[in-house]
């Protein structure tokens, strides 16, 4: 695997960006199998209407897990202490997201260093749909 | 309105064994191509006993058993009526296939916005292994759109 860019990582800097293939009627039967969330709403267009919605659309948490794709891509996942994700619009069938992150803070816990990453995922018009942030040991990035 | 009185509600613990014909099923609806998560030889290289689970298949796990869809049911609240708000995960010790988890949530609080327009259902969610290690802890909250 290639190294990450971690191990020099300073405050303000930018993570490669990580763009996903357009969400489809597929992804979301997948996703609803493999996650366990069965809610119709995110796979059944009859109830999604009835519902007041245009369509089926995604799940948060696929948005979220698409998140930490990119997170893992730049750092172990055992450095990972913390993961969090305000869910900030729908996503909606076609969107195509990408996940970007900036390391934003230096933090000391109980003799540990900690970098604080503000995370994003926006769509294909930069919207944003998930705002996040992660926690990562910095011992783990040298 | 929901009912306020069932902030402190304390679900019933549920256990789960994690699998790693699941794990394998996640990582492709997920699109991930790294082996450490499908291959067990590439994740005991990287110092796990198995495959190890994704950054945010602990709430996929507690999906097996969710407390928050009968917690739902027991508020009378619809599943056309809510969208996930916000999440966050804290580790405190690697899961990984063939450990059983068992979760335990709180209600934490229920509130209201927009004149009773929306309202906010948070929870949160311990894990612990089968030796009883806190594993992680989820906090969750669902927003109902009336």
């Amino acid at each position: 695997m290639a190294p990450t860019p971690f191990g020099t990582l300073k405050i303000g800097d930018d993570l490669p960006a990580l763009t996903f293939p357009p969400i489809t009627r597929q992804t979301l039967a997948l996703y609803a199998g493999a996650s366990g969330d069965h809610n119709p709403m995110h796979i059944d267009s009859d109830f999604a209407k009835q519902a007041g919605m245009e369509d089926v659309f995604a799940h948060g948490m696929l948005g979220m897990a698409y998140l930490g794709r990119a997170l893992i891509n730049w750092v172990p996942q055992k450095a990972i202490r913390q993961f969090s994700a305000r869910f900030v619009a729908i996503t909606h069938l076609g969107d195509q997201l990408t996940c970007r992150g900036t390391a934003v803070e230096e933090l000391e816990q109980a003799g540990e260093q900690y970098v604080r990453l503000r995370l994003s995922a926006t769509d294909q018009n930069g919207e944003i749909k998930l705002q996040g942030e992660a926690i990562v040991l910095r011992s783990y990035l040298m | 309105m929901i009912d306020k009185s069932f902030i402190g509600w304390v679900s019933p613990p549920s256990t789960v064994e994690v699998e790693k014909g699941r794990l394998r099923f996640f990582a492709k609806a997920i699109g991930e191509t790294n082996p450490l998560y499908t291959n067990e030889e590439a994740a005991q290289a990287a110092g796990y006993r198995s495959l190890p689970l994704p950054l945010t298949f602990l709430f996929c796990l507690e999906m097996e058993n969710p407390s928050s869809f009968k917690l739902l049911e027991t508020l009378k609240v619809s599943l056309a009526r809510i969208l996930h708000g916000e999440q966050s995960f804290t580790y405190h010790y690697p899961v990984c296939a063939g450990d059983c988890v068992t979760f335990q949530s709180t209600v934490s609080d229920i509130y209201s916005k927009k004149g009773g327009a929306l309202e906010f259902i948070v929870q949160e969610t311990t894990a612990r292994n089968q030796d009883g290690v806190l594993v992680g802890e989820m906090r969750n909250t669902i927003v109902v759109r009336n």
